[in-house]
């Protein structure tokens, strides 16, 4: 490749940090400048390592990702550019580094900030190696029709719409990053477009100049005209006024030096760049304006008849013969819209897969059943609220809140013994993570282990609805051999009863509009006892009758709506969630005590293997 | 951002802190200072730095401006009396130096050295290495002493170390050693911290120790971040005469929170074009045409917002220079003009950056039209047909008269046409 080029049709890049969406733009604007390859062989994400998905046209491809900068280069030996995406803090140590390795020839530095000191020594030390660094502080440059970096052009209908996918006959180069498309915007209507563009970025030491850029567009036969957009501050332009007055740069350069405005103001302003800024006279745009007319340029009245004189120019080049006519390529490829953006235009529509009525965590702010949690809390909400919205997406009142709390409370725990907890202190011995072992326990509740609660009150429920008489039910229960859930304790009875299920009634009785259900159960208790004093209505029993007359209180649901509560397992979610907290209790204590591995002893099993 | 000027007293102060560390504790400084400002009880003063009481003081504004003595701004050789009494008759007065007027409201108070010896000192970072100058005849007047500066460059890449014999060999022979020390202690200083401008004019030696007599720094904003320890707590006052008014200092505040960036400053109040432009170099394009076109004198802003801001920011933005524009109508009886402009954005979403404006754009709308305000909109980039779109819809709605252009328009276009439509009267 020749030294004047920046960039060729075959140039390689790695990207330093995942910049997904201007890696994108890359291979896009690849893609319609018909490169052979896209541009883009590998990213450095420091510390990551694997393999980042992208569009090529309509197909998508994968490109390698590397945890540093040797690692990428060293596996694709046709690399020669890195476009720097590294955060002002990190864009001096990873320039650096790319300038050292001999196969790094220009690395574009996107950062803004980056220490003046260290963009000093980057710029001398990229100057000692014969490489360019593009920037700080840039959006970049493009090559027309061969290289973009990053974001240069922006969007993929302005890059088409002033033709960067082809090379054109001008030169540019601009401090402005902001102004490199507007740039481009005016060239591509003046003139037959651009054949490379670069910004160099606005700080005090940029690494490479504006006269570094028009020296390479004088070698290039390509390049016809240059154009330069500087600014006042620093002594950039002062350099090309040399080069001028020396005779170094030969084509027509049409110059514009922005900041003319800066003498009507009282006192001193910074403007958005940090180099600009003008010291002294010398350093004001309208010196510069002046100096690089008198040493040959084409100045502009004003920016605004840039585009003018751009045009001027170019059509006496045209008249004497010296502009080749652009060769328009055939076609030019269509990218397809990209989803998200087709989306936000309202240009297409898809069904989902997915649909919740649960929570939203789309917006500032989460929300469960349509509260933001903030307003939840700061209402007064507790656990309960929180329950009802996230399982019935309504907010119940506060009696029935406050007794899925209690609820919640009775069942949490009932000792290491059974079922449920055993398996999970056996897991926990087994050296198992906690979530293992709670789902071991939780693995047991079923049909025989706390899964009373469920079908107790579907029974119920159904009887209830059916007008039978708790005789009636007790009687039909006993015809088809199935044992009432919810009825019947080990120790308990009439005489001695279960002080869990006496606050539960006590608190249903004082605070529920009405208790229809638990009065059935009672009523069938009634009956249960008279054969046998321990077939009382158990805790189990309780909370699942309960639980119906709660939400029965609350009047959100309809008939149908409370039997599918029932039949899809609602109650039984409550008896899964207070009893994981013990649970979780049972498995840390284990782990606690470090209890080791359990093997139960073989005189506890009767073997009753044949031996053959 | 950029380099900024850091006061004297906290220059002095750091200075005095690390140039211990950087002679290896070969030199010692008297680094006995006060600093004054609006809320210093002035009464306690001596009590709470009885040095005072017992020193011979000098007392200077200490707000980034040269030439002090020449203004009549220093009291030299005072007891602490003269000096709290100095300070009284010019705390919070104005005070006009060169061509700049401004309200004094710091000062440094510091001890008094009685001394013959002037010496000059300045470090400059520059693009080609770091620039020494140095001269025997330091003073007020070492601009017209020129000729006796020396200048020694010190290459970027540090590849060749500041060597200062070519000073050394200007003063006598004893002072060679102290001198040699203090250079290169001030060197490293310089160099190790991101300073981009360190100047000691003058400095003196008295019974063999180095006084500094007068300090000016500037330092590399960005770079504060490597120097935590250094520069974390100096502060970077406004330039002297350029105090903010309230929406200055507003839009400076929001600034400083945001990683976007929000510039404001007011040029002409009365003026009658007002500029709402995105992107630093495009608003200085929109500005400077206004100027080149020769209407500067109604020029009334100059502003940026760029970087992405939030909608909550550009509405705020917005809102306060919509706020300024519209306090009352301009007294030709003309209408203003509002230019909204931008160029071909090449990442920021033109329609979100344009939902706060808008949003300011109809809060203002009765005051707009009470006033009088035309309104240009010029802007390309992602989404920008639908930001103009909205823009459009404004002016429908507000019936404000408003032109909107996308990129088919040159940028600053709706300048020379903002103007066009005043001399045809357009209202």
């Amino acid at each position: 490749m020749e030294p004047y080029l920046l960039f060729s049709t075959e140039s390689k890049a790695i990207v330093y940090n995942l910049q997904e969406r201007a890696i994108q733009r890359m291979l896009d604007f690849d893609y319609l400048s018909q490169r052979e390859t896209p541009s883009v062989a590998a990213v450095v994400n420091p510390g990551n390592t694997g393999v980042h998905k992208v569009f090529w046209g309509t197909k998508e491809i994968m490109i390698p990702v590397y945890p540093g900068i040797k690692e990428a280069i060293d596996a694709h030996p046709d690399v020669d550019i890195m476009v720097n995406f590294a955060s002002f803090r990190s864009a001096y140590p990873s320039t650096r580094e790319a300038l050292l390795n001999e196969r790094i020839r220009v690395v574009a530095v996107i950062a803004e900030g980056v220490p003046e000191r260290r963009s000093r020594e980057l710029a001398h030390l990229s100057k000692k190696l014969k490489k360019i660094i593009i920037g700080p502080a840039t959006v970049g440059a493009i090559g027309a029709g061969a290289f973009k970096v990053g974001n240069t052009g922006g969007t993929l209908d302005n890059i088409k719409e002033q033709k960067l996918y082809r090379r054109g006959s001008v030169g540019l180069v601009t401090k402005s990053g902001g102004l490199l498309n507007e740039m481009f915007n005016i060239i591509s209507h003046n003139t037959d477009g651009v054949f490379e563009g670069v910004a160099i970025g606005g700080d005090k030491y940029p690494g490479s100049g504006l006269l570094d850029h028009l020296l390479r567009y004088e070698k290039n036969p390509k390049v016809k005209m240059m154009v330069a957009l500087g600014e006042l501050g620093g002594d950039e332009e002062y350099h090309v006024v040399e080069a001028l007055q020396k005779g170094l740069l030969t084509k027509p350069l049409v110059f514009w030096v922005m900041g003319t405005c800066s003498k009507m103001f009282p006192t001193e302003v910074q403007f958005g760049h940090a180099g600009a800024k003008a010291g002294d006279e010398r350093e004001t745009a309208d010196a510069k304006n002046a100096a690089l007319k008198s040493a040959g340029a084409i100045i502009p009245k004003s920016f605004d008849s840039l585009g003018d004189e751009i045009a001027r120019t170019f059509i006496s080049l045209q008249d004497q013969g010296r502009i080749t006519p652009v060769k328009e390529p055939e076609t030019i490829p269509l990218i397809p819209i990209d989803y998200a953006e087709a989306v936000k235009k309202g240009m297409i529509r898809k069904p989902t897969s997915f649909i919740t009525t649960v929570a939203d965590d789309r917006g500032e702010e989460v929300n469960y059943g349509g509260y933001p949690i903030s307003e939840i809390v700061h209402s007064g909400g507790k656990l309960g609220d929180v329950i009802s919205l996230l399982w019935f997406g309504r907010r119940f009142p506060k009696w029935a809140s406050e007794f899925i709390e209690l609820a919640l409370m009775i069942v949490a725990d009932h000792g290491p013994a059974v079922s449920g907890a055993h398996n999970a202190i056996i897991a926990s011995r087994a050296g198992k993570d906690l979530i293992s072992c709670l789902c071991s326990g939780l693995l047991t509740i079923g049909p025989r282990f706390g899964g009373a609660i469920d079908d107790c009150a579907k029974y119920m429920e159904d009887a209830f609805e059916r007008d039978l008489a708790p005789r009636e039910f007790v009687e039909e229960m006993k015809r088809k051999n199935v044992k009432i859930p919810g009825i019947g304790h080990r120790v308990k009875s009439l005489e001695n009863p279960d002080g869990r299920v006496t606050i539960l009634i006590e608190y249903a009785r004082k605070n529920f509009p009405r208790t229809d259900l638990l009065d059935y159960a009672l009523g069938v208790q009634g009956i249960t006892t008279q054969k046998k004093s321990n077939l009382i209505l158990n805790v189990d029993g309780t909370i699942g009758v309960l639980m119906v007359d709660m939400l029965r209180g609350t009047d959100f649901f309809t008939h149908e709506e409370l039997k599918e509560i029932v039949s899809l397992g609602y109650l039984n979610g409550f008896f899964v969630l207070g009893r994981s907290i013990g649970l979780i209790g049972h498995t840390l204590d284990q782990k606690r005590m470090k209890q080791r591995l359990y093997r139960h002893p073989w005189d506890d099993i009767l073997y009753l293997v044949e031996k053959k | 951002m950029a380099r900024r000027g850091i006061r004297e007293y906290d220059a002095k102060r750091v200075f005095y802190r690390l140039m211990q560390r950087y002679t290896n504790d070969r030199l010692t400084f008297d680094s006995d200072l006060v600093m004054v400002d609006p809320n210093t009880d002035l009464s306690r003063l001596a009590d709470d730095y009885p040095w005072l009481n017992n020193k011979r003081l000098v007392v200077k504004p200490d707000q980034l401006f040269g030439k002090r003595g020449k203004s009549g701004l220093v009291l030299l050789d005072a007891s602490v009396d003269e000096a709290i009494k100095f300070i009284k008759t010019k705390m919070n007065k104005r005070a006009k130096v060169g061509r700049t007027a401004g309200k004094l409201t710091h000062f440094l108070i510091e001890p008094f050295v009685v001394h013959e010896l002037e010496y000059y000192v300045a470090m400059k970072m520059e693009s080609h290495g770091d620039v020494i100058y140095f001269s025997t005849k330091g003073g007020v007047n070492i601009e017209d002493v020129w000729d006796s500066v020396v200048e020694i460059v010190v290459d970027p890449l540090g590849e060749r170390p500041f060597d200062p014999s070519p000073i050394l060999s200007k003063v006598p022979k004893e002072q060679r050693i102290i001198l040699e020390t203090f250079l290169q202690g001030m060197y490293k200083f310089f160099s190790s911290h991101d300073m981009t401008y360190l100047e000691i004019n003058p400095f003196t030696i008295v019974d063999g120790k180095i006084s500094c007599l007068d300090m000016v720094a500037k330092i590399d904003d960005t770079a504060i971040y490597q120097n935590p320890e250094v520069w974390g707590d100096v502060e970077f006052p406004p330039s002297f005469g350029a105090e903010n008014n309230p929406e200055e200092a507003y839009i400076k505040s929001l600034d400083e929170k945001t990683g976007a960036s929000l510039k404001l400053t007011i040029l002409n109040p009365e003026g009658r074009i007002w500029t709402m432009v995105a992107g630093g170099g495009a608003s200085v394009v929109y500005a400077d045409t206004i100027v080149d076109l020769g209407y500067s004198k109604e020029l009334a802003n100059y502003g940026e917002y760029s970087g992405n801001p939030s909608t909550e920011e550009t509405y705020l933005y917005a809102r306060t220079i919509l706020s300024l524009m519209t306090k009352e109508k301009h007294k030709s009886g003309k209408h203003k003009i509002l230019v909204i402009g931008g160029g071909i954005a090449n990442f920021t979403d033109v329609a979100n950056t344009f939902t706060g404006i808008i949003q300011a754009l109809r809060e203002y709308a009765d005051r707009m039209k009470r006033v009088g305000v035309r309104i240009y909109v010029r802007r390309g980039g992602p989404n920008y047909k639908m930001g103009l779109e909205k823009m459009r819809k404004v002016g429908d709605e507000t019936g404000i008269p408003i032109k909107v252009f996308g990129p088919e328009l040159h940028m600053t276009q709706i300048i020379p046409m903002a103007f066009a439509d005043d001399t045809r009267g357009v209202k």
